[in-house]
């Protein structure tokens, strides 16, 4: 399982000579299973630039979760190379909503006035699920979906495979009203779906001050994220979902408050950017067990 | 490695509300034990959270020895919180109970399920006013 980043910035793309170590492009990651599945998880603008590496005589699924349908994840489909193919099976799957289906949502932002064609008229034709609250398999993955708190329905993700997972929660506030280190691992958000994960791509939006002054807005703390990270016992924490005023030394600031929080406990924290690429080699016993069970 | 059940979303950010609230509530999970009440009931129940931990619905059903406004008592299945679970519907009271403190107080009840996705019932929340607090 390989995951290429394509846009870890939050909020509104931020482009420009502050923000180049780190990248402008709002969410995208691109996830390649082992029996080449492809996967991207969410579609900001960073899927502007993933659509133009694809190869299309060799990618004709894809595999699209949204973790939720604010703008910034999901304000570059429309610009996404596949979406135009119409000899692409595009899934787009997404966090349900008791009022209206997934498909009736996205169309709000892809038609007019918003957008200059209707989603019907677009040449691919999604086809759109709502994520099953739990685990499905997909390819040579098992995929994981939870709610977590953030503003309206958000889901985080974990992808596993041949013993190995990454964990998905770009936006996400578990300290919300909570002192995480007070609460019991059951009771926090998004608990379920990093526990234990070799990597966790995790919203670090904000300094403490910042998130003094937006409390409830969804995202966290650069303290918040190193407690959630150590308490679910993640291998790696990737920081993501940087605030589009952080400038690259900014950034950087906020690592390294990170890695003293994070003290010397497994290898520490380290920003995502632009071009970020995290391979998981399969758990050799895990492998060797599985080839046993299918012979 | 995983070893953690995470309880539902919905039923944590019922915690979390009730946690920060001043309103006393009650937060019970789909089993009907009693995950969690906060600082204000504590006051009403006259005992912490910390002191009991969960309750099953037998335990915390029958140790505040409600009686109704006749003074009889209110069997354990027509509490509010009782109806919310197993009915799946909201439900009001007004009783007096004795605290674990051994003070009977006046409260009014009022209970109600939480629901996560479409139908997916994952607790249920009661809320209490004294009806005559201490001055």
């Amino acid at each position: 399982m390989r995951a290429r980043v394509w846009g870890c910035r939050g909020s509104l793309a931020s482009p420009g000579p502050e923000t180049v170590r780190y990248g402008g492009n709002t969410s995208c990651v691109e996830v390649r299973l082992s029996d080449g599945t492809l996967i991207v998880l969410d579609a900001g603008t960073g899927i502007r630039p993933f659509g133009l590496s694809i190869d299309p005589e060799r990618d004709k699924t894809i595999h699209l979760f949204l973790s939720h349908l604010h703008l910034d994840h999901l304000e570059g489909l429309g610009f996404f190379g596949a979406l135009w193919r119409p000899d692409v099976d595009l899934h787009i799957w997404g966090p349900p909503s008791p009022l209206r289906s997934l498909e009736q949502r996205i169309a709000r932002y892809l038609s007019p006035p918003l957008f200059p064609v209707h989603l019907s008229d677009i040449p691919s034709h999604p086809k759109f699920h709502d994520v099953p609250d739990g685990e499905f398999p997909l390819g040579s993955a098992i995929i994981r979906a939870q709610p977590i708190s953030h503003r309206g329905p958000t889901v985080g993700y974990r992808l596993m495979e041949g013993g190995r997972s990454i964990a998905y929660l770009p936006d996400h506030e578990p300290a919300l009203g909570v002192d995480l280190n007070e609460m019991e691992p059951e009771w926090i958000s998004g608990h379920g779906v990093a526990e234990g994960a070799d990597v966790l791509f995790h919203d670090a939006q904000y300094t403490p001050a910042e998130y003094d002054a937006r409390i409830g807005w969804g995202h966290s703390s650069v303290e918040h994220v190193v407690s959630f990270g150590l308490l679910s016992g993640v291998k790696q924490l990737v920081m993501f979902h940087h605030d589009p005023l952080h400038t690259d030394p900014e950034l950087e600031s906020l690592l390294a408050r990170a890695t003293d929080l994070w003290g010397g406990n497994d290898s520490g924290p380290v920003l995502a950017h632009e071009g970020m690429e995290i391979e998981l080699v399969p758990d050799a016993a895990v492998e060797q067990l599985q080839t046993r069970l299918q012979q | 490695m995983e070893k953690t059940q995470q309880r539902n979303l919905v039923l944590i950010l019922a915690r979390e509300l009730a946690a920060n609230s001043a309103t006393p509530m009650f937060v019970v999970d789909p089993d009907g034990t009693l995950v969690f009440f906060n600082e204000p009931a504590e006051q009403v129940l006259g005992r912490t959270f910390a002191e009991t931990g969960a309750l099953g619905p037998d335990e915390w059903g029958a140790m505040f020895s409600p009686l109704g406004t006749d003074g009889k008592p209110i069997p354990i299945d027509q509490l509010p919180l009782t109806k919310a679970m197993r009915d799946l519907q909201p439900g009001h009271l007004e009783m007096t109970i004795t605290g674990m403190d051994e003070e009977r107080r006046k409260i009014a009840v009022t209970a109600f399920p939480l629901f996560a996705r479409a139908n997916e019932f994952v607790g249920a929340v009661a809320i209490f006013w004294e009806a005559n607090p201490p001055g």
